[in-house]
């Protein structure tokens, strides 16, 4: 059985949308290859995998490969690079692309060597035919590849691969460690000027006054922008920008918003407007034989995208056109919202594509573009580069929504299963730009003709948003799962990295192993006997065996945790071994992850994703919470909204199960759900009590202690 | 009211006109085009802008101007020499060290920081030397096995 070249049918992934052949390579005379995807590096390493792709499909070495950064005005329309679908939806799409492309190059170097295809022999790009020979770059012109891609064409099997599936060193990192200029905050244009946006620390409904006399005596001052509610500061010098906006910012006045809710999980409770039954089975012969009946609850709070670097953007109008250098994970989409909030046709406005710090979702990338483009369109000209300080970005950015969850089975006297029950309470998990007839982007809600916020949103089932993952993978005869939707928003929402999947797997994952205490089973047994997919079962049971699951060995304060997840029921199957030790805070000591996600690009790429993804996660529900003031947002530092330090984070160890015969899929967002659940399974194992509520602090678990007590 | 300051970057005497509250991270990046220290808080929490002022690892976001007149400070473009790169720099590459990279310069910062004055470190040794770095990628373990990997090879 052949699954990749099953899931390889006419025009796949991004093909459908984009079937120019020239809109994804180009091949130049040089002796290189450039590769243009619409999928973006935002520190994942895609670029990388991507160039290992056409490489190996047009057979040519990797260093040939250049891959040429996105860009509205002539890259492939990809849509957002997010929910780990770069490999299905850009490297599918590259794979036909290159394979077609291989076609007509070989064909036209049959034409010139007066030799049938059949007598070639290629070598990087080389073609001989007895003692002739040509090459790939002399055979391209212009025309040659300006075509659709419509050949059904054999692709190579995974068994011939030469350069995917091996390591390959990222192509990006040599800039990096050097400290050279790589990052859009390093741009510099002629006659840049630094911006600043002003805003104050907490929700507002309008801007009352602003003085700027103080901040305009500063030298290097150039101009205040206000539209509306809106208000930024330009000056010739980055550092005299940001004093300035300080100074505005002490001396504006707004109108505060409406105050927040005190506890906003029963909030959530109280506020759904949809509840939607999104699962459900039934077998009256299984619920008769129900003899012991669980219910409980979990949350998860608010939970900040923190990455290190602020976001940040460069804007320029010129004769009437605006272009943008952006982080955003959706240029084209981000093109259509600028379009709509400065009310200017797209064709007016390219975004081109820059790398930023590390981004796990919709971060403030595209709310700064916005910033840059409302401040460059007062500098007569000048190019304006935006950077967010670190309280805009954490005070104003998009935040993972809260969630509350409730959970309710029934075991029979055997300890199966018989009956499930998953509720969620949730706001939308997408608010993205490009979705809405309303730009979703910050400014657009303050400038003086302002445009109403829209709601965040989920996306439909199977992949799902909120209830990403609520659906279990579990076989269970009867099954009930209902996704309640909370359209009002007290804190911005939208995609952090897996979603619902986080918070949805968190509950399952801790339930199953409370079931399986009431059930006074062993955990890992307790699941096999649940699962009947082979994949899933590999996981658990690839995890089990390198954490020596049943050699444990206990001992006062420590505890080892297991959980489990097929990410989005559709991509990676991820299996987490956690140990923990508790002194006077969780310590995670170890994470083991077995991790499937088919075949495999570039084996130290998914290795370096599912560490990063268990190591967040690891943070994420050891410490993190976004902290509500009255009015807003009130953790705006590192010392309000602590991450997992250097001396906290745990050894990881990865195991990779390389599946080539089946299609490949993204490994970024796996083990963010398995590894919280798991950590929770080894608290409880450690204390003989259950944290339910994230993320799983001190006060949390002597919390948790005294009501079990 | 901007005043002339003198010290010295990446071992070359240099003079700067501006206020003497403006922080060193802004100098290095807008006046001298240095690049590599980063902007992540401005107020010495994360390490992405970090810089050895006189062999210390410190954050350039929250030193100012006129505390560092006659003093020596290097930046991460200041850790190779002769177009070689530094030990840790070429680590950093063996063990692929980073997601997005942004914290990685202040990271090499403290790590230099670090190898100065404690050659041999444990692995225990490196985690606390980088704790004031933050990193949000969830790249630290390799950054730790670079480091130690630096140490040896800097021994030998």
């Amino acid at each position: 059985m052949n699954t990749v070249a099953e899931a390889t049918l006419k025009r796949p992934g991004s093909l459908e949308k984009n079937p120019r052949l020239s809109r994804w390579l180009r091949v130049n005379r040089d002796g290189t290859i450039s590769i243009s995807s619409g999928k973006v590096e935002i520190g994942q390493g895609i670029l990388t995998a991507l160039a290992q792709i056409a490489a190996e499909e047009l057979g040519v070495a990797l260093e040939r490969i250049q891959m040429i950064p996105a860009d509205t005005s002539r890259s492939p329309d990809e849509g957002v690079t997010s929910g780990s679908l770069s490999i299905q939806d850009s490297g599918t799409a590259l794979r036909q692309a290159c394979a077609q492309a291989l076609a007509l190059l070989l064909a036209r170097a049959a034409m010139r060597l007066g030799a049938s295809i059949a007598d070639l022999r290629v070598v990087d790009g080389t073609v001989h035919a007895g003692h002739r020979s040509t090459s790939f770059w002399e055979c391209s012109d212009e025309g040659l590849l300006d075509c659709d891609v419509d050949m059904e064409l054999p692709l190579k099997g995974p068994r011939d691969y030469r350069v995917v599936g091996q390591p390959a060193p990222r192509r990006d990192l040599p800039d990096k460690v050097s400290g050279r200029p790589r990052f859009l905050q390093d741009m510099v244009l002629p006659g840049m000027l630094y911006g600043r946006v002003v805003r104050p620390e907490y929700g507002f409904t309008k801007l009352v006054s602003v003085d700027g006399s103080k901040a305009e005596s500063i030298p290097g001052f150039v101009a205040i922008v206000r539209d509306g509610d809106f208000l930024g500061v330009l000056a010739e010098r980055e550092a005299t920008a940001v004093a300035a906006q300080r100074i505005l910012r002490s001396t504006a006045e707004w109108e505060k918003a409406e105050p927040l809710p005190r506890d906003i999980h029963a909030w959530l409770k109280e506020h759904a407007i949809d509840h939607r039954v999104i699962s459900e089975k039934s077998d009256a012969g299984a619920k008769c034989r129900s003899a012991k009946i669980l219910e409980v609850s979990y949350t998860k709070p608010y939970i900040s995208h923190a990455s290190i670097g602020p976001s940040c953007a460069l804007a320029r109008f010129e004769a009437g056109k605006l272009t943008v250098w952006s982080h955003s994970q959706g240029i084209f989409n981000l093109r259509a919202d600028l379009s709509k909030a400065l009310r200017m046709p797209k064709d007016a406005i390219v975004v081109r594509h820059a790398e930023g710090s590390g981004c796990y979702g919709h971060n403030g990338a595209d709310d700064v573009a916005l910033d840059a483009a409302l401040l460059a369109r007062a500098a007569g000209g000048r190019p304006v580069l935006l950077q967010w300080m670190r309280d805009d970005e954490f005070g104003w950015a998009p935040c993972g929504p809260a969630m509350a969850l409730t959970l309710r089975a029934a075991l029979d006297a055997e300890g199966n299963i018989t009956d499930w029950q998953h509720e969620l309470w949730s706001n939308g998990h997408s608010a993205r730009p490009g979705r809405s007839d309303h730009p979703a982007l910050l400014a657009a809600w303050h400038i003086a003709n302002p445009f109403s916020r829209p709601s965040a949103i989920n996306m439909p089932l199977p992949a799902g948003a909120a209830d990403r993952n609520s659906i279990p993978l579990y076989e269970f005869p009867n099954q009930r799962v209902v996704n309640h939707y909370v359209r009002e928003m007290p804190v911005r929402t939208s995609a952090l990295r897996s979603l619902g999947a986080y918070a949805n797997v968190f509950a399952i994952e801790s339930f199953m192993d409370e079931l399986a205490t009431a059930a006074q089973m062993d955990p890992v047994a307790f699941r096999l006997r649940h699962l009947k997919d082979p994949r899933a079962c590999a996981v658990i049971e690839k995890v089990a065996r390198r954490a020596n699951w049943s050699g444990w060995r206990s001992e006062e304060g420590r505890g080892h945790g297991l959980a489990f997840a097929k990410y989005k029921n559709l991509g990676a199957y991820c299996a987490v071994a956690a140990e923990v030790r508790i002194d006077h805070e969780v310590r995670v000591t170890r994470l083991v992850v077995a991790v499937d996600v088919g075949l495999v690009i570039n084996p130290d790429g998914v290795i370096n994703q599912i560490e990063g993804g268990a190591i967040q996660s690891t943070s994420w529900t050891l410490k993190e919470q976004v902290r509500l003031g009255s009015h807003g947002i009130a953790s705006l530092g590192w010392e309000d909204y602590p991450i997992l330090k250097f001396s906290e984070v745990p050894s990881v160890e990865v195991e990779l199960i390389d599946r080539p015969d089946f299609p490949a899929v993204g490994a970024g967002e796996a083990a963010q759900g398995p590894v919280a659940a798991a950590i929770a399974n080894a608290v409880a194992h450690a204390l003989g009590v259950r944290v339910r509520d994230l993320p799983l602090t001190h006060d949390r678990i002597v919390a948790a202690m005294g009501q079990a007590t | 009211m901007p005043e002339r300051f003198g010290f010295s970057v990446n071992g070359v005497a240099t003079e700067i006109v501006a206020s003497p509250d403006t922080p060193l991270l802004y100098v290095l990046r807008d006046d001298l085009g240095l690049k590599g220290s980063r902007f992540g808080c401005g107020s010495g929490q994360c390490g992405a802008c970090f810089v050895l002022l006189d062999n210390h690892a410190v954050p350039s976001c929250d030193t100012p101007l006129w505390s560092i007149a006659g003093k020596s400070v290097v930046t991460v473009e200041g850790l190779a020499k002769d177009g070689e790169l530094h030990p840790l720099q070429r680590a950093f590459l063996d063990e692929q060290a980073a997601q997005c990279g942004y914290c990685t310069s202040g990271i090499l910062i403290s790590a230099a920081a670090l190898l100065q004055s404690n050659p041999a470190p444990t692995e225990a040794d490196v985690r606390a030397a980088l704790d004031r770095n933050l990193c949000r990628c969830g790249s630290h373990n390799r950054v730790v096995r670079a480091v130690m990997r630096a140490a040896v090879e800097t021994a030998s």
